[in-house]
């Protein structure tokens, strides 16, 4: 495998959920690219689907979800194509997964320390007695104070951010190459989220991580993501560099995100996103933000947009950008009280005061 | 004189009582003072288990407090009979966090925002009809809808229905306990847009209980700090913001993440041995307290 080649491809990945009303896809056609060392960062709201992409990779997804097409391509092999046998060696030795809520995620009844061994013991990497010796070693590695004194307490006599650091110390006892993190710091406080953002970032150089980092968050992303995919409804709309992302978001669905996010002047009417996400088997014809989107024009209701590139590794999936028409201004771009502007907007003042 | 006083407010719980042990004490609210003036919207952040929600459903008497005064337009309300406590929610209301657990599945929307007022009696059937049509489209939803169950709502409509129930008796002062944490980013913003609405329509006086630092400083006029049970910061918003001078104040503001990907991260720990527990508030500049 050469240095370039990603560690994990994914492709066309589709899973549906079957509902009363027919299958309805989760994930649509979802394609993206982690290289070694590099961590991308998965952006949606709630049904957005990141996490059902998290566990289709895995192949975690439990009935009414099933994977209906695409392929998981990692370090070469197509992970849809193995035996359940072969997975469950790949599963928490190649790639490993953080959950949002560490009380779940963890066994109630169990000692950390025991949960910690078990991952190696099960991938056959070390006897019980080795196993708990590497386990206080894991422990320290994620900055567990006095970790021997841990390894026989149970979730319940932990914090939430000592809980998700024993997470991480779960997740990194096999040396995986990839870590797929999902919303691992939301449950927590502000002043303990950064203090695990940190945490991974080390780790992430310390063992030379590959991560996929799913949050919802725009600030952690930019902490913590060198490229940035926006997910909405089941679709990636958009993916490029973090810094190109932020700075210069093209997609109107990225750009409502930003803009909503408290700032500006205060006491000033945010902007908001208008409507809400459509709910799964209920999307509309064409590019599903179509009805939420202030830049909608004719061939938005037509068909969802392919991928146009917008800059250097850079693409949205929006058809402001389709190089076949004419370069058409987005509204956001758009002078407030323009004529063009007041035309798209029907002569109606704005709904919302723009920044 | 302030909408509301709070006064040396103590709520101790214990823990892990049993019949022969006295369990553990917690200091959920710990001595605590602070007053909110008419039509502020004042601010009460701190981490999980810091007593900000305790706090304030002690001024509801939905907890009662251990000791400590809580004055509402001057008077006692931890002296008030049931009676006279009863008549008096009628100008403080509450909107919870979670919009899918605060409102009764069996409930119709029309029977949760009317609720209120058959409590306290007020109009006859054809008149609260006809109110809760006109808090339906106060808060941005469509009367048509007035029929359908809380599941039949999203996250964003069913915290608009909480909004509805909660003014719905004309209130003067509505607490806010993380009214939109669990709502999705593009919902957010139009819910705290509402919010700030019917604040100006209706001239509300807001405690905003919140962990989102961005938001606070974005519709707080003033700012508390609670850590560990204690108030150990309070400064009109700009001015915290801009000079904060308590230890944990400081570790909490830098550790928001910043949605620009070249920000300077200067992180600070918070380190609890410089945390002097025994430090009383005291005005550093005009207006602003800290426990220092």
């Amino acid at each position: 495998m050469k240095n370039t080649d990603p560690v994990l491809a994914v492709e066309h990945l589709t899973t549906v959920f079957d509902l009363s009303t027919g299958p309805a896809p989760a994930v649509d056609a979802v394609s993206f690219q982690i290289r070694a060392g590099e961590t991308l960062g998965l952006v949606g709201e709630s049904g957005s689907g990141k996490s059902v992409t998290a566990l289709s990779i895995m192949r975690l997804v439990e009935p009414p979800g099933r994977i209906t097409g695409g392929r998981v391509r990692f370090k070469g092999r197509d992970l849809l194509a193995l035996a359940e046998s072969e997975m469950r060696e790949v599963r928490g030795a190649d790639i490993a997964l953080i959950f949002q809520e560490p009380m779940t995620a963890l066994n109630p009844v169990f000692t950390i320390g025991d949960q910690i061994a078990e991952t190696l013991v099960v991938h056959g990497r070390s006897t019980w007695r080795a196993a708990m010796v590497h386990a206080v070693e894991l422990l320290e590695a994620v900055r567990i104070p006095d970790a021997p004194s841990h390894l026989n307490d149970y979730p319940h006599q932990l914090s939430g951010g000592m809980r998700q650091r024993v997470l991480i110390a779960m997740a990194l006892a096999c040396k995986p190459s990839l870590v797929i993190a999902d919303e691992p710091t939301t449950a927590l406080d502000v002043t303990i989220q950064a203090q695990i953002l940190d945490l991974l970032r080390e780790m992430k150089s310390a063992f030379n991580l590959s991560l996929l980092f799913i949050t919802h968050d725009l600030g952690v992303i930019a902490e913590t993501a060198d490229r940035v995919a926006i997910m909405y409804a089941g679709r990636i709309v958009e993916e490029g560099p973090v810094r190109s992302i932020l700075r210069d978001p093209k997609h109107p669905y990225t750009r409502g995100l930003l803009a909503s996010i408290p700032g500006g002047v205060p006491g000033e009417r945010l902007r908001a996103i208008e409507g809400s996400v459509p709910a799964l088997g209920a999307l509309p014809p064409g590019c599903a933000f179509n009805p939420r989107c202030p830049d909608r024009f004719e061939p938005c209701t037509s068909a969802p947009p392919p991928e146009y590139p917008v800059d250097p590794n850079h693409g949205a999936r929006c058809y402001l950008y389709d190089p076949g028409t004419s370069h058409r201004p987005s509204l956001s771009e758009l002078r407030p009280g323009s004529p063009e502007r007041q035309r798209r907007e029907g002569g109606q003042p704005p709904a919302t005061t723009r920044r | 004189m302030p909408l509301v006083e709070v006064s040396h407010l103590v709520k101790h719980f214990h823990r892990g009582t049993r019949l022969f042990s006295a369990g553990t004490l917690v200091k959920a609210v710990d001595d605590v003072s602070f007053s909110i003036e008419e039509g502020e919207t004042f601010g009460l952040v701190g981490e999980s288990g810091s007593g900000k929600t305790t706090m304030g459903r002690c001024i509801l008497r939905l907890v009662e407090p251990t000791s400590g005064d809580v004055r509402f337009r001057g008077e006692n309300v931890l002296a008030f009979s049931k009676p006279r406590l009863r008549a008096t929610r009628r100008q403080m209301q509450i909107v919870f966090q979670d919009p899918y657990s605060s409102l009764n599945p069996r409930m119709r929307a029309r029977q949760i925002v009317e609720e209120p007022l058959i409590i306290h009696g007020l109009g006859n059937r054809t008149t609260r009809r006809e109110r809760v049509a006109e808090l339906f489209r106060l808060v941005g939803l469509d009367p048509a809808h007035l029929d359908r169950y809380p599941h039949q709502f999203s996250g964003g409509q069913r915290q608009r229905i909480g909004l509805a129930r909660a003014i719905a008796l004309n209130p003067s002062f509505v607490i806010l306990d993380e009214p939109v944490s669990s709502l999705d980013v593009s919902v957010q913003a139009q819910v705290v847009n509402l919010l700030m609405d019917l604040q100006q329509q209706l001239k509300l006086t807001y405690l905003f209980i919140a962990h989102d630092l961005r938001l606070v400083e974005h519709i707080c006029n003033r700012v508390a700090v609670m850590y560990l049970g204690k108030i150990v910061e309070l400064a009109p918003t700009q001015a915290l913001f801009a000079a904060p001078q308590h230890p944990y104040t400081r570790a909490l503001l830098s550790a928001i993440p910043v949605v620009d990907p070249d920000a300077p991260r200067q992180r600070i720990t918070l380190d609890p041995a410089l945390v002097n527990r025994d430090a009383v508030l005291r005005e550093i500049s005009p207006q602003h307290f800290a426990a220092v």
